[in-house]
């Protein structure tokens, strides 16, 4: 069912003609999603007929339950407030005990897992809407879908990559649930990229900005401030910070809260607060243009009038603000860095167009933010120009941080930091730990994130058991225990017991995730090109494999081909031959087979070519050796060296 | 034949001991050791046994040019980052993953004071324990810590921490200073004490920005 009859604009840059699919960039925010699509450095978002870039990140389920996103999911929100969904992103990788403070907003029953269900069944949520049970993550796979297929019809070719951008602040249940959503709806993601750095990338390509820079990102559920050197086409962030609970949303709510508090009727019900929320988001977008306004608020059949002018509101959200400015400070102090310094301030997010917030900042740093790209686009067009560079290639460079400490816990329920914040990825890190009992034969290992001294204030990832310790007396074992983050900034643990070689590693799926069960069965249920896609992309590794493979004996027959003789040569010329169609092909298992053929039958032509280049480097020692004994010699004053063309001769005498 | 391979033979050895080259891994030709990419088929290679100082082309000393550092850092993270492999095969991103991981790891020690002279004090055979606590015995330094951290025990606003922040910057130029001569020489015992000293002051530095953002909360 098309929502929304999207076509071509004029200004929408056309991919390459013979670019199978393209991969484009994804803003998906808490209460708008963008996307948008970068050809040769261009970047544009992609705007439905009504010119609208913004697709409001909201849900709606009909009966059957399939789902409808966008503006008119957003529409239905007064008249069944029981079937739709918003502001999912911010129970993204929680469990139930994360969201209760949060659960007073969320119109909607939220559920743990079910108890009792099999091992390996995730602590994931779930969300009761209209009798349909939901996940986080399945929800925002539908707004994935549906800007996938918006895509696809706006650009007329298939879309099956993104790069998908996430608040920094995201710790890793949040990022892996993220990736989760984008594999449901059938979308590979090249890279989670953070989106201030993202906002920076399209502020820095556009205004070419050499120095310090800090992005300010107030979005609708999330608070974001980074701190970046740009130089040159290298993006390095040298600080992060934000509230990964804190956004425009809470003004909304603190008005709502302020209307239903004067409310003289009975006790609102979660319909009436939604339509207060809704409500106030109206006042706070008046409120940012006009300097008073008089709202009328029905519930339940009565209606109400609230007048409210802007300085009771800027009242309401002042201690809301005030926080994200300590936050600023914070992550100031963390690089070291004075206000003054920072050449500008990038703004970003919707919630940045509040007065109120732009004075504050400017006040802190003590010169005007910048927000000549629209703060509601900036992200998804940083995220084009990063989708494109990693598939097309391009001359910058981010280089990105983690947002948080990992750390494992420790004796006493102590968290001991493996990987501090603001550490650059990819990185990996080791620490050696012991046993504390005599025999000890197992050990436990606990990965959390966060920067409190207590586990239980952090954030709990994984728990794994590495087994199998031999016995021996307490403190004789080592256990090497690894954290390496890659440049997603998705963390894998792994523990080594060093005696032994015992060894046991986890891709941490946070505790708050899906299990890999679960994720099969939702991918199965769901997709009607689960299967056609896995087949799909099991050739396109083949072939790149293929590619690979062929490439390296063609660069070896440019350089070392003398080595052969003709027929050695046109054996190897039929074999790329062979590959070649193989890979021209659709049968993977062809391709697979003349990969292998085509290393077997080079395998003699390499050990030619190991052969000649260690003679060519012992050469190299050898003239080195005698350069310096002549050199030596030189300095004592004696007779003259050999002849540089004598060297070669004694080099190879061992031939 | 048969002579030549035996000559092969040898020579392979030769090389393998004096660590010049090894196969690539993708066209199984002959790749510098240390080249992160083969001259022949372009092919990404492991990051290898290098140290920090080798990894980015600087001299072994404790007197490193930051900018020399960082550009080395970026020259090499242009080339070998995952986002430039991110359509290429899995064998390859994963060995770019681990060169950008080598290089950050390079960077990040270099780049920091205390962390390159507890490295550099590593490669000369001097391992300063974590806890280190070999300046605990030093009356002086005993004495220095005890006051500032009463100093900042007593200051009641970030103004007043501030100023102590300061001051702890200027005693770690000062402790750097002093280690730049000390590894010139060979007291290994006087370089320790001059770590133990820097990294008090650092914790002592960091104790004071904690101190401002808690005032700040409050304020
Ligand atoms: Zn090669």
């Amino acid at each position: 069912m098309a929502l929304l009859q999207i076509y071509e604009p004029g200004e929408t840059p056309a991919p390459h003609e013979n670019d199978a699919d393209v991969a484009v960039g994804i803003d998906l925010g808490t209460t708008n999603s963008v996307t948008a699509v970068s050809v040769d450095g261009k970047a544009e978002v992609l705007r439905d007929e009504d010119g609208q870039a913004l697709v409001p990140s909201v849900v709606a389920y009909a009966p059957d339950g399939s789902p409808i996103v966008g503006g008119l999911a957003k529409s239905l929100i007064a008249m069944r407030p029981d079937s739709v969904v918003s502001s999912i992103k911010r129970l993204m990788g929680r469990g139930i005990e994360d969201i209760k403070s949060v659960a007073g907003h969320l119109p909607f029953t939220v559920e743990p897992a079910p108890e009792g269900e099999a091992a390996g069944a995730s602590r994931m949520v779930r969300l009761n809407v209209d009798g349909h049970k939901l996940t986080p993550v399945e929800i925002s796979s539908h707004i994935l879908t549906a800007l996938k297929e918006r895509a696809e019809g706006v650009l007329d070719r298939e879309v099956s990559r993104a790069v998908i951008t996430v608040p920094a602040y995201f710790d890793d249940a949040a990022r892996t649930a993220t990736k989760d959503a984008a594999r449901l709806a059938g979308l590979e993601v090249l890279r989670l990229v953070n989106e201030p750095t993202a906002a920076a990338l399209a502020y820095g390509l556009d205004k070419e900005a050499e120095g310090l820079y800090a992005v300010y990102d107030l979005g609708g559920g999330t608070f974001d401030i980074s701190l970046l050197r740009m130089e040159k086409g290298v993006f390095q962030v040298l600080s992060t910070g934000g509230d990964a609970a804190l956004g425009g949303d809470d003004f909304d709510h603190a008005v709502a809260e302020h209307f239903l508090k004067d409310w003289t009727g009975k006790t609102p019900g979660s319909g009436a607060v939604k339509q207060a929320v809704a409500m106030a988001r109206e006042v706070k977008e008046a409120l940012s243009a006009e300097d008073q306004g008089t709202w009328t608020l029905e519930l339940d059949g009565e209606e109400q009038s609230f007048a409210l002018d802007r300085a009771a509101f800027e009242a309401m959200i002042e201690p809301l603000v005030k926080r994200t400015i300590r936050i600023c400070e914070d992550v100031l102090d963390d690089a070291d860095v004075t206000p003054d310094r920072v050449k500008g301030v990038v703004l970003v997010g919707g919630s940045t167009r509040v007065p109120l917030v732009r004075k504050m900042v400017a006040g802190l740093f003590g010169r005007e933010p910048l927000a000549d790209i629209d703060p509601d686009e900036v992200v998804a067009v940083g995220a084009a120009l990063q989708a494109e560079a990693l598939t097309v290639g391009s001359d910058t460079l981010l280089l990105d941080v983690t947002p948080l400490s990992l750390g494992i816990e420790t004796m006493g329920g102590l968290t001991e930091k493996i990987i501090p914040r603001n550490t650059p990825i990819p990185v990996a890190k080791a620490q050696e730990f012991t046993t504390y009992q005599d025999g000890q034969s197992a050990m436990a290992i606990h990965a959390v994130q966060g920067e409190r001294e207590m586990v239980d204030q952090n954030r709990s990832l994984a728990r794994f058991t590495l087994r199998g310790i031999p016995p021996m007396t307490a403190g004789a074992a080592r256990i090497r225990v690894t954290y390496a983050v890659d440049a997603d900034g998705l963390l894998t643990v792994s523990a080594r017991e060093e005696t032994t070689g015992t060894e046991q590693s986890i891709e941490v799926k946070p505790s708050y995730g899906l299990s890999e069960d679960e994720m099969s069965q939702m991918l199965y249920d769901s997709m009607k090109h689960a299967k056609d896609d896995m087949t799909l992309r099991l050739l396109a590794e083949s072939r790149v494999e293929a590619g690979r493979a062929v490439g390296a004996v063609k660069a070896a027959l440019e350089i070392d081909g003398d080595l052969l003789t003709d027929d050695d040569r046109k054996a190897i010329d039929a074999i790329v031959a062979e590959t070649e169609a193989a890979v021209a092909g659709e049968d993977r298992d062809a391709i697979s087979a003349a990969v292998e053929k085509l290393e077997e039958g080079t395998r003699v032509f390499a050990e030619q070519r190991m052969d000649r280049g260690i003679r060519a480097a012992l050469r190299g020692v050898e003239v080195e050796r005698l350069d310096k004994a002549a050199h030596e010699r030189d300095q004592q004053g004696e007779e003259q060296a050999a002849s540089p063309d004598d060297r070669p001769k004694s080099a190879e005498a061992g031939d | 034949m048969q002579a030549k391979a035996e000559g092969a033979a040898r020579s392979n050895n030769a090389a393998a001991e004096q660590d010049i080259v090894q196969a690539c891994w993708s066209c199984h030709g002959p790749v510098a050791v240390g080249d992160p990419f083969c001259s022949s088929c372009k092919a990404v290679q492991p990051p290898g046994q290098a140290d920090h100082f080798q990894r980015m082309g600087l001299e072994r000393s404790f007197d490193v040019d930051i900018d020399a550092l960082e550009k080395a850092y970026f020259r090499m993270q242009r080339d070998l980052h995952p986002d430039r492999f991110a359509t290429k095969t899995p064998k390859e991103k994963s060995l770019s993953q681990q060169q950008a991981t080598s290089l950050n790891d390079a960077y990040e020690t270099l780049k920091d004071p205390l962390d390159r002279a507890v490295y550099l004090a590593h490669l000369k055979g001097l391992d300063v324990l974590k806890e280190g606590c070999n300046a605990l015995n030093d009356p002086v330094i005993l004495m220095e810590a005890m006051e500032m951290r009463e100093a900042l025990a007593e200051a009641e606003s970030a103004d007043e921490v501030s100023d102590l922040t300061r001051r702890a910057q200027g005693d770690i130029a000062d402790c750097e200073k002093e280690l730049t001569s000390a590894f010139l020489g060979t007291d290994m015992d006087h370089i320790g004490t001059l770590i133990t000293r820097l990294k008090y002051l650092r914790k002592l530095a960091d104790e004071t920005r904690f101190r401002r953002a808690e005032l700040r909360s409050m304020a």
